[in-house]
């Protein structure tokens, strides 16, 4: 009744009426309840107390957050309350971003990155890896071959520090001292020591990963780099006849670190080549997807190294038999590429 | 002073063009365009400042801390810690250090706002460039970027950042590319750096603003009629509402939320000089309040026909 004759004095387009009562604050009134209950909830949620929320809070907030918009597009039209507007429009996006940026929990993350999304981003990246790969053996056959012509080399190619006793012309008893760990050895601080490699390895291939930005060509040079400096080692080593001990040595952590750095750089040099030949779909969807399927990517070279980290930390300190090396070592590769390239599941 | 008042509403004006160089419309499910503000340049950097500025706090607090559980060691004389209990410090160090460069970012803007205390501070989010949902993919991606965006640089400031077989070389190939990740953000119009970029993601300001009360208390009059209505004291007529439009009705309801006695005398003479009325002394709020409800019935009314009119300077329709 009321309304009526509110609505009637309005459109007399009386003065004095619309001065006692303005539509849009009728408006306004009649629902300013909703908002408010609305946006104790978005401040709950956003602080991250979604229990705090109660059964029927947690029903209703689909339903308030629609009625707000709508309250949104009539006020737009019908209000010229500035702070009005302001306050629909940032509780508005508050809540879209809830209603919309459904979460979900670590668990259920956990479930379908491991259960399937982790080996689909890298059969996805099948080709970069195949490049990488590429780069990384050329890398260490540059390396083994630069040392085997001159020496030099491998001051330029191996950083040593000073006392490291593997350098060209180390007698191959000092060499294999570097290899094998005695008794006498230290055994207490595998842990700092498997810490520390776990966290400069990480760093380096998430290095890998982000400079490939640049059309990929930092990360081949990474790459190169990084295996050259094994070519290297491997040609000091195999000069003193202890080739096959060399590779028992890295093999046990060598296999699962090398295939994470060779992901790293792969899905590098995957956002890499997106830049340089986005195709038909337009440069910033193609970067978004590769981004996203690298970073997948990224999480599982993450795992994979701490896994290393602890191989190389424990399992060769504590290891010191070849035979026993190279079957720890190419089991887990095996279970690796198993994993990533042979079990699918059928469906998503 | 017409002339002044005429620059300062033209300035307002520019403002408001360069502001929508950031601002985009996101279109919801229900049909309805949300208003996005694209953060600024300088509140990115600034929330980046003080994200920096935490996690040098935080670490250093854990060094303090690591060293205040050794001098309390070493004081009060309690016997010798254990070497397992000194090697699980230096590993909580190395962690530490490797979560703080990795995971500081992370964490937060996995969290339901989205936004580190920085940006939170500062009043800005990272959101979903298409306006989709923010998966963590997205957020992995585009902190993974960070490292050599910002902790690079960082390291080559303080120590000239050889720690490992690698990165002396791969200083030299990152340092090359610093420059071009730092001044990204500039280059595009949605302000995204590389990160941005490959996660498809941006950073976008948070709208918080509350709900005011009911500008002129002329719904509280509606609903209670004992309460008295200063406004039948002041009735203008057509042509004393059309001389202004919507960009100064929004300045007069500034004006009443701020109560400020020195800007109600000032606007209220303004007001008066302008529809040729003789300013009276004492009754500034109850005139503008009227004034203002006065104007905005008649502005909105026009507005459900269809007819805007932006300020003063425009036309009517």
């Amino acid at each position: 009744m009321n309304a009526a004759t509110l609505e009637n004095s309005d459109q007399s387009a009386d003065i004095a009426a619309a001065a006692a009562a303005l539509r849009s604050d009728r408006f306004r009134i009649e629902r300013e309840g909703d908002w408010a209950r609305l946006e104790a909830i978005v401040e709950l949620m956003e602080k991250g107390k979604d229990r705090k929320v109660s059964d029927e809070d947690a029903m209703a907030f689909p339903t308030l957050y629609r009625k707000l918009v709508s309250s949104l597009s009539i006020a737009r039209e019908s209000s010229l309350d500035a702070s009005l507007v302001a306050y629909l429009e940032g509780l508005a996006l508050r809540s879209y971003y809830l209603v919309y940026g459904t979460r979900t929990g670590f668990g259920e993350w956990c479930r379908t990155f491991f259960g399937g999304e982790l080996s689909r981003s890298v059969r996805a990246i099948g080709f970069d890896l195949l490049l990488a790969l590429v780069f990384m053996v050329v890398g260490g056959l540059v390396g083994y071959f630069l040392v085997a012509q001159n020496p030099d080399w491998y001051y330029a190619l191996v950083p040593s520090s000073m006392g490291d006793v593997r350098v060209p012309g180390a007698s191959a008893e000092a060499l294999r001292g570097t290899l094998f760990s005695s008794a006498t050895d230290d055994k207490d601080s595998l842990s700092v020591f498997a810490t520390y490699l776990f966290s400069n390895n990480a760093q380096v291939s998430i290095m890998a990963f982000a400079v490939g930005f640049a059309f990929g060509v930092p990360t081949m040079l990474l790459l190169v780099y990084n295996m050259a400096s094994l070519g290297a080692m491997l040609w000091v080593f195999g000069s003193r006849g202890l080739a096959s001990e060399f590779v028992g040595w890295l093999s046990i952590h060598g296999t699962t670190e090398l295939l994470a750095i060779l992901l790293a750089g792969g899905a590098g040099i995957h956002v890499g080549r997106a830049l340089g030949f986005p195709g038909k779909r337009g440069l910033l969807a193609v970067m978004k997807d590769a981004g996203q399927r690298g970073a997948k990517v990224m999480a599982g070279v993450i795992i994979m190294l701490i896994c290393a980290g602890l191989l190389e930390g424990f399992a060769r300190q504590l290891i010191n038999d070849t035979v026993t090396r190279y079957i720890i070592g190419y089991s887990i590769l095996l279970f690796w590429l198993l994993y990533f390239f042979v079990l699918k599941r059928k469906s998503a | 002073m017409a002339k002044a008042a005429l620059s300062s509403a033209h300035q307002a004006r520019v403002v408001r063009e360069q502001r929508s160089k950031l601002h985009r419309i996101l279109v919801t499910p229900e049909g309805v365009g949300l208003n996005v503000h694209i953060a600024t340049a300088g509140a990115r950097m600034g929330a980046l400042f003080i994200d920096i500025t935490i996690i040098f706090g935080l670490f250093l607090a854990l060094l303090f801390g690591i060293l205040f559980i050794g001098w309390a060691y070493a004081t009060t004389g309690l016997p010798e810690p254990s070497q397992g209990f000194g090697e699980m410090l230096v590993v909580v160090l190395i962690i530490t250090v490797f979560l703080a460069r990795n995971a500081y970012f992370l964490y937060f803007e996995l969290g339901s706002r989205s936004a580190t205390w920085g940006k939170r501070m500062v009043g800005i989010r990272v959101a979903a460039r298409d306006g989709g949902r923010l998966t963590a993919d997205a957020i992995i991606a585009r902190n993974l970027v960070r490292d050599i965006e910002m902790f690079l640089p960082l390291i080559f400031m303080t120590s000239g950042g050889v720690q490992g077989q690698l990165t002396s070389f791969a200083a030299l190939a990152g340092s090359a590319w610093v420059g071009v990740f730092l001044l990204f953000p500039l280059f595009n119009k949605d302000r995204l750096r590389v990160g941005d970029l490959i996660a498809g993601t941006w950073v976008v300001q948070t709208n918080r603003s509350s709900l005011g009360s009911v500008v002129a208390g002329t719904g509280a009059t509606m609903l209670d009629k004992h309460k008295v209505d200063h406004s039948h004291n002041y009735r203008f007529n057509e042509e004393e509402l059309s001389v202004y439009g919507e960009y100064e009705l929004q300045m007069l309801e500034q004006v009443l939320r701020n109560d400020n006695v020195d800007a109600l005398e000032t606007v209220c003479a303004s007001i008066c000089g302008k529809i040729g009325w003789n300013p009276g002394a004492g009754d500034e709020r109850a005139f503008l309040e009227a004034y203002y409800t006065q104007l905005r019935a008649r502005l909105e009314r026009n507005m459900r026909f269809g007819k805007r009119r932006a300020d003063k300077f425009s036309d009517a329709h």
